[in-house]
């Protein structure tokens, strides 16, 4: 404790700029987002045994009962894209809880009189949730793989649909960081986030067809976000004609994101 | 470039109903500690907040190294560190890691950012924990790791809120010891406090701030030769007694005396020959104390005798609503 290191230095170089700062600062917080997933044992085992569980119980629970109208494979085939995307809508509660930890922390106010990026906190807690839906989307088609689903379509196909499923996964969780700004608290975020997520994953056509249901369910069923995606990725991934669902799907996620991007940030900006 | 590191003007700031600040004007000098005494939800913190452009005035201005803190916001923050109660630390990140994303996030090269966090770290004793995650830290370690933080830019202008509240007296005395480091080595601290002693010990001037007003600015000698460098305070009980007591002791030569209720609270500046005189004085009239303590000035006696009435009595505004009420009479 006894070097000189502390000395202010004038402040004559104060104002000049660091090239690409605004995406420095979202690469050092997707960073730091990442290294606290690694760090919390919590979060993975939530992003990734709870999805491998589902896969299980409903392969081999609905997997024997489910009709499948001009459906042509077998359940396993029918589930594992509605797997997919409620794997990342699930885990899209973590952005929200992360945002709202930050600023219950005093985190947040720190940032704020940091000479950063206002948009780098939410680029980077984005970004880091981004990478590890990657993560568990191939652990999901690995698991996929073992309980016998398979690809029917080719390469490009499931690429496509991975991709739609990630873009679905990206844009909630701009949603689901507006949740965590507005309700400010970590356990209040959860408790906000299954509200709207259990009836998008649920009242769908992930799972199973959205044929049993009454017709007003089956109404918003067959158009809200979870469906389309859904339908989407599997039309991809058995070969089926998949343009309109595809089209939807991606019309929903611009929705959202032109929606909530900028809503976040500007709820990130007047947060204190 | 201003012969004042801070300079705030007529600042408001309201809060729903509450008015968290009435009108503030400071000037800080620079190269000082300027303290900021008060209890909580006095605005102390609110005061902060503005300056280090957190929140936005509602009415007057402010300027840090003469660039406003409203319109050059950006400028002001490539300036400033804050620690304390409103800054934080990430709690999975070791730490040399927050270190280093406070430094990358303050603008400065990556080379720097390096060295830095490692000079900082060896100077704020945590070389060895600089690798373990904040969860393990200990109060005191977190707290040195937050004023760390805030001074990986060499900040000219450094913002304490209440640095060392919650700290042990061994950590205490560190801390103050790397903040006349600091300001040796020609930065401004503006500090923010609940204990008089900790003002004292480190400010060359101190505002007392209530109610979202200052109502004293001075030296802390000039601030403490108001009240006297010793406090008695005894009760006397029965009917009129107090009242007595305090009769028989008006002409006090070197203690002022004030009475409340059945409770005498003399100061003076020459504790131990007052004390004789009280108890001399008192014992001739027959009169004697039921209880007696001798102390030092408390921040509850500074506010008793600027504002007549004790800290505890102060409304809370809401940058007191997390916090635990610290003074007790």
């Amino acid at each position: 404790m006894s070097t000189p290191v502390i000395a202010a230095r004038d402040s004559t170089d104060r104002d000049q700029r660091i090239p690409f700062g605004p995406l420095r600062d979202s690469f050092e917080l997707t960073r730091r987002d990442l290294i606290a997933y690694l760090r919390t044992p919590q979060l993975l085992i939530f992003s990734t045994v709870q999805p491998v569980i589902f896969v299980l119980l409903f392969r081999y629970t609905f997997g024997g009962a489910v009709k499948l109208p001009g459906f042509h494979y077998g359940y396993v085939d029918y589930l594992m894209p509605g797997i997919f995307v409620q794997t990342v809508t699930f885990g899209s509660i973590n952005t929200a809880i992360g945002m709202a930890t930050d600023l219950k922390s005093g985190l947040t106010e720190r940032f704020r009189a940091l000479p950063m990026s206002r948009w780098a906190v939410l680029v980077g807690r984005t970004s880091a949730d981004l990478l590890r839906n990657i993560f568990v989307v191939i652990l999901m088609l690995v698991v996929g793989y073992i309980v016998g689903w398979r690809l029917h379509s080719d390469l490009l196909s499931l690429v496509g649909a991975m991709l739609l499923v990630l873009l679905f996964g990206y844009v909630l969780s701009w949603l689901f960081a507006t949740v965590g700004l507005a309700v400010r608290d970590p356990e209040s975020a959860q408790a906000a986030s299954f509200p709207v997520i259990a009836p998008l994953v649920f009242a769908s056509g992930a799972f199973v067809p959205v044929g049993g249901m009454p017709d007003w369910l089956r109404a918003f069923a067959n158009h809200q976000p979870v469906s389309l995606t859904a339908s989407a990725v599997r039309a991809l991934l058995v070969g089926g004609p998949a343009t309109s669902d595809v089209w939807n799907a991606v019309g929903w996620d611009l929705g959202i994101l032109v929606v909530f991007a900028p809503l976040a940030v500007w709820l990130y900006r007047r947060s204190t | 470039m201003t012969e004042h590191a801070i300079v705030v003007e007529g600042l408001r700031k309201r809060f729903g109903k509450v008015a968290a600040l009435d009108g503030v004007d400071l000037e800080v000098p620079r190269g000082e500690v300027f303290g900021l005494l008060g209890p909580n939800g006095a605005g102390k913190t609110t005061t902060v907040r503005i300056l280090a452009t957190i929140l936005r005035p509602d009415e007057g201005r402010a300027a840090v190294l003469g660039y406003d803190v409203v319109r050059d916001a950006a400028a002001v923050r490539r300036r400033i560190g804050l620690a304390g109660q409103s800054a934080a630390v990430d709690e999975n990140l070791t730490g040399g890691e927050n270190l280093r994303m406070t430094g990358v996030l303050g603008q400065r090269p990556i080379a720097e950012v390096k060295q830095r966090a490692s000079d900082l770290l060896e100077r704020f004793d945590l070389t060895a924990a600089g690798d373990r995650p904040l969860r393990t830290y200990s109060g005191g370690m977190r707290r040195r790791l937050d004023v760390a933080a805030a001074l990986m830019a060499r900040p000219p202008v450094l913002f304490l809120d209440e640095p060392t509240t919650g700290l042990d007296i061994s950590s205490r005395e560190e801390l103050w010891d790397m903040i006349r480091e600091l300001v040796a080595e020609g930065t401004t601290v503006l500090l923010t406090t609940q204990y008089l002693e900790e003002a004292d010990r480190l400010a060359s001037r101190i505002a007392v701030v209530d109610g979202g007003k200052v109502i004293a600015n001075d030296t802390p000698q000039r601030l403490k030769a108001q009240l006297g460098s010793t406090v008695i305070q005894m009760d006397v009980r029965g009917d009129g007694r107090a009242e007595q007591a305090a009769q028989a002791l008006s002409d006090l030569r070197d203690g002022r005396v004030e009475r409340e209720g059945q409770t005498l609270r003399i100061t003076s500046d020459r504790g131990a020959l007052v004390l004789i005189e009280v108890l001399g004085d008192l014992s001739s009239k027959g009169l004697e104390p039921d209880t007696l303590t001798v102390r030092e000035p408390s921040i509850d006696d500074v506010f008793l005798t600027l504002t007549g009435r004790h800290a505890e009595e102060v409304t809370p505004d809401r940058g007191a609503d997390s916090r635990p009420r610290r003074w007790r009479r």
